[in-house]
């Protein structure tokens, strides 16, 4: 399954690329925008089929590395739709080709 | 003292600082690979600047969890003096040997500049060799340098004396005029609980020879050498 995780800075701490990217929009013409934020996503290829276990291993990885509690905040999205999908070393060559 | 610098894949001042090392204070300092599982006994480490893993996820993150890392860390909860600088800071919030954390700059740019502190910390190896209140001027160059913490660890900070360095004007007033980054407080640099680790933004092993563009940072590594010999 694939498992997506969604982390932005916490509410309260100032981000400035949110802030630049908001000012930018105003100078479009844009009105009506309040604030932006801006985060990061990160996509999971995990070999697991039980989502409860995935959900669990994945917030490990959060808490160990994927995000930093001090100023980050998460959301973890297990997406079973998508399957795991062993990517065999000649597809990266390929791709990195 | 012996001492040792911890080197990462994407480090940049790991050669600086054990120069400035040897050049102040006359010790050649050992090589740390970030893969050791093992370092030699040491009276200080030194985690350098620079942009180990290439800052990727976050600025220090993979560092961090580097295998030396759990050693250095061993070495830190036992006493052994710890100096962060620039990148070592960030790598020392990301570990978790002290609070809080560095993000991006608030102007969002990369800055490169000298720029003036205000030593507001004393009682520890490396900041008492200067008066409390002495402004230096050492250079800054980072893009993730703006100190934020929760309210009630900067007032912890501020209580027991932590907060080590403080951007400054050259008269040494703390203002938002002297502050490059967006750092709470003007927070520059900051101590453990038990002051042996110290993390700064700012390159002491930038500022020891005058060809350079200055000195003030010698007086910190000789301090070093002097109370860990």
């Amino acid at each position: 399954m694939i498992a997506r995780i969604r982390i932005l800075l916490k509410p309260g701490i100032l981000d400035p690329q949110g802030k630049a990217i908001a000012n930018s929009l105003a100078d479009l013409g844009f009105t009506g925008v309040e604030s932006v934020r801006q985060g990061k996503i990160i996509e999971v290829n995990l070999d697991q089929s039980d989502p409860v276990a995935a959900r669990q291993s994945i917030e490990d990885m959060c808490e160990k590395l994927l995000a930093n509690p001090v100023m980050e905040e998460y959301q973890i999205e297990i997406d079973l739709s998508q399957k795991y999908q062993k990517i065999s070393k000649e597809t990266m060559s390929k791709k990195n080709k | 003292m012996k001492a040792g610098v911890v080197v990462f894949p994407g480090s940049n001042c790991d050669r600086d600082s054990a120069v400035a090392l040897h050049r102040v204070t006359g010790v050649q300092p050992v090589m740390l690979w970030h893969q050791e599982t093992t370092i030699p006994p040491l009276d200080l480490i030194v985690i350098p600047g620079g942009f180990s893993h290439g800052d990727y996820l976050r600025a220090g993150a993979m560092a961090a969890r580097s295998p030396v890392m759990r050693e250095v860390t061993g070495r830190a909860r036992a006493g052994t003096p710890i100096l962060g600088i620039c990148n070592g800071f960030q790598i020392l919030t990301e570990c978790g040997l002290l609070p809080g954390a560095l993000i991006r700059n608030n102007s969002l740019r990369f800055i490169c500049a000298d720029i003036f502190l205000k030593v507001t910390a004393d009682k520890n190896p490396f900041t008492t060799a200067y008066s409390l209140g002495d402004v230096i001027s050492l250079p800054i160059a980072h893009q993730e340098g703006h100190y934020v913490a929760s309210e009630s660890m900067i007032a912890l900070l501020e209580d027991e004396g932590r907060i080590a360095l403080r951007y400054c004007d050259p008269d040494g007033a703390i203002s938002s005029h002297s502050n490059p980054n967006g750092s709470r407080r003007n927070i520059a640099g900051i101590l453990n609980q038990e002051r042996t680790i110290l993390g700064m933004m700012p390159h002491p092993e930038r500022a020891v020879d005058p060809l350079l563009g200055g000195t003030d940072g010698q007086t910190l590594f000789a301090h070093l050498a002097t109370v860990l010999a």
